[in-house]
């Protein structure tokens, strides 16, 4: 019998039912929740006379629509946004769920929190209507994205129904150079196997320098597995993950501690699992690196120029030149020259106290360029109480960046935090679709040290060039 | 949920790849509480300016495919967030079938969940349905879910594969949460040893 991946092991460890043709009750550890995704699946439960099954396992934070601007204790003045955010607080109340509001300190942004306050635990299926779920993959827990539909057969069964995916490996080995970050990690790796690239496939990231990673760049690099089209990423759990759990608020204490750990210690790939596929990187291969077009996958080495649409085949080409149009971008410009307008650091991807402390070691002493709006938005309300405590806040405003309060930010712009039509933005988030930070807005997705870089020059930067 | 058997229609091209849920249904769409009213807003920021008056030459706009029931598009459609308002606002459109080389994962799965068909087809199979697509109001397409074919405007023949549990629930019109409740022994079951075996989850 050949060995199992970890991927293998967790599902095998939480199928309820499995019928004949391989379809699957997946049972679910956790569920987090967000005012976006989930009224309507509360709204179909109210109506069918359903209750939440287990609403002890299901975790609910307002993040999206949250303005992010010190004046929100006055309340959410767009209207839309403000519905959504009640109907979420009254949900949690009606439903008996665990439940962060807008004004409470643990608030923030659903991925930031459930690690944060130790929900997310090795070794569980956590799911959220959210994509960028994968991020709690970082623990060697299987977690992906569902829709409203799900999020309410989660909400009333505590379970999906799922076929399994296969096994993908990423492998990053050696050590990375300086200036390159988890964030470079995980674009180099979307702009090598393409946006579909891990389609039907859950992708465990192995290899020297991702047992190197903190928690937090391990988080920054499953975040993105879905932009990779992966079901979800993940990432064995090793003594760095359980530093990081012990002691959290809903981490086990005691001989329960001691119990789990011992099962966590078996959460590993063995040495003669097959993966179905295989995907090998050198870390001193990689540098760092920005997208210059409206997919993820759009990736290059900032050294690089901005590429033709006659460098790709297919339906490439024509996207390419629809992304180069909408960007506003020239064939053959040095990357390095392209000038910026916004610079955005924050989101699920890079909103960690990790992420600021890397940003402000680029910033401290210096000043935004002139012209360019520089936000920092942290993950959480407790991430913008640590960076306060270790001085990062005085460094960003010193410079000239707002400092703002937790939530999803211009990340998705559903907030009023939004691009101009036409301006250009450096962003830490995970997605540079058209639109995106807002209408006509340009996003250019790169690591916390390079966005900082460009908001200093006024323009893509190498960070190498400014260490 | 509404039931899929058969579908005839207009089938509507849009040949781009990696069509992601921001294009289908921008952000500011999302701060709804229902499921309905979404389909005015479909592919919002491509079909309008930014006056809020429609751009004439976006496939929707044009008089030939107003009416259209069958989307044929580019590899991996429906890319990005998880927002079930995808599927949402292409079903109020009035379109239950899209047709691509691939999709996203949990696009494709939402889809099922909302009696839309999303078939998966070889890329040169793709490629015809695109040619014929184009035709305008003369590209009229026949999909049959229970033998899995599409019959093209000429009469030819194409079949599909879908998961069979899936096509039942399709075919039928099926409630998940349903379903998934007649078997609730099994999870009671699995949650009292998951109690005993990982008592801190």
């Amino acid at each position: 019998m050949t060995g199992k991946t970890i991927y293998d092991k967790i599902w095998d460890a939480h199928v309820a039912h499995e019928a004949e043709d391989g379809t699957c009750l997946l049972y679910i550890d956790r569920h987090l929740v967000h005012e976006v995704t989930s009224p309507q699946a509360f709204e179909g439960l109210r109506m069918a006379g359903r209750p939440v099954r287990a609403p002890e396992k299901t975790i609910a934070v307002p993040d999206h629509n949250v303005p992010t601007t010190l004046d929100r204790e006055e309340g959410i003045k767009n209207e839309e946004s403000r519905i959504q955010v009640d109907a979420l607080d009254t949900n949690a109340k009606e439903f008996g769920i665990n439940y962060y509001p807008v004004d409470d300190i643990r608030q923030g942004i659903v991925h930031i929190v459930g690690p944060e306050q130790g929900w997310t635990l090795p070794g569980m299926t956590v799911v959220c209507g959210d994509s960028h779920t994968a991020t709690h993959g970082a623990f060697g827990a299987l977690a992906h994205g569902i829709g409203t539909s799900e999020v309410e057969h989660v909400l009333a069964t505590q379970t999906l129904i799922q076929k399994k995916s296969k096994n993908m490996k990423v492998e990053i080995t050696g050590k990375l150079s300086p200036g390159v970050t988890a964030k470079d990690i995980t674009l180099a790796v979307i702009g090598k196997t393409g946006t579909a690239g891990g389609t039907g496939y859950v992708i465990e990231y192995c290899g020297e320098a991702i047992r190197d990673l903190s928690m937090e760049g391990r988080m920054t690099v499953c975040n993105m597995a879905i932009e990779g089209g992966a079901r979800a990423g993940l990432i064995a759990p090793d003594e760095t993950t359980f530093e990081y759990v012990k002691g959290r608020p809903h981490a086990p204490k005691g001989a329960q501690w001691e119990a789990a750990l011992n099962w966590w210690k078996t959460l590993y790939t063995d040495d003669d699992a097959v993966f179905d596929k295989v995907v090998t990187l050198k870390g001193e291969d990689i540098a760092p690196v920005v997208t210059w077009g409206t997919s993820p996958e759009d990736v290059l080495p900032i050294t690089s120029v901005v590429p033709s649409p006659e460098d790709f085949t297919g339906g490439k080409v024509d996207a390419a030149r629809r992304s180069l149009e909408y960007m506003g971008l020239k064939p053959g410009t040095p990357l390095s020259e392209v000038a910026i307008d916004a610079v955005f650091i924050g989101s699920c991807t890079n909103g960690r106290i990790e992420d600021l402390r890397a940003a402000a070691e680029i910033v401290k002493g210096k000043k935004i360029a002139e012209g360019v709006r520089g936000m920092v938005v942290p993950g959480s309300g407790l991430v913008r109480a640590q960076a306060e405590e270790e001085g990062l806040a005085e460094i960003f405003e010193a410079a000239g960046f707002e400092w703002r309060l937790a939530g999803c930010s211009m990340c998705l712009a559903m907030n009023p935090d939004q691009l101009a039509p036409g301006e250009r933005c450096a962003s830490t988030s995970n997605r540079n679709f058209e639109g995106r930070q807002g209408f006509k807005g340009r996003t250019h997705l790169m690591s916390p040290a390079m966005a900082a870089a460009a908001a200093i020059n006024g323009k893509l930067t190498d960070v190498r060039e400014v260490m | 949920m509404d039931k899929f058997t058969t579908l005839t229609g207009i089938a509507a091209p849009l040949p781009l790849i990696n069509v992601d849920t921001d294009m289908i249904i921008p952000k500011q769409f999302l701060k709804t509480i229902k499921r309905s009213g979404l389909g005015v807003n479909l592919f919002d920021e491509m079909r309008y300016d930014s006056d809020g008056n429609e751009v004439e030459d976006f496939v929707l706009n044009k008089p030939a495919y107003r009416e259209a029931k069958i989307l044929v598009s580019g590899d991996n459609f429906g890319c990005g967030s998880s927002r079930e308002h995808a599927p949402w606002a292409i079903k109020d459109f009035g379109i239950s079938c899209v047709i691509a080389p691939s999709f996203a994962d949990i696009f494709f799965n939402n889809c099922f969940k909302n009696g839309i068909l999303p078939i998966a087809l070889p890329q040169e199979d793709v490629d015809k349905l695109m040619d014929d697509a184009e035709r305008g109001s003369n590209a009229v397409i026949t999909v049959d879910l229970d033998s899995q074919t599409i019959t093209g405007p000429d009469g030819g023949e194409i079949s599909f594969e879908v998961d069979a549990f899936k096509k039942h629930c399709l075919l039928n019109g099926l409630d998940d949460i349903g379903l998934t409740l007649e078997k609730v022994a099994s999870i009671d079951t699995f949650e009292a040893q998951a109690a005993q075996s990982r008592p801190w989850v």
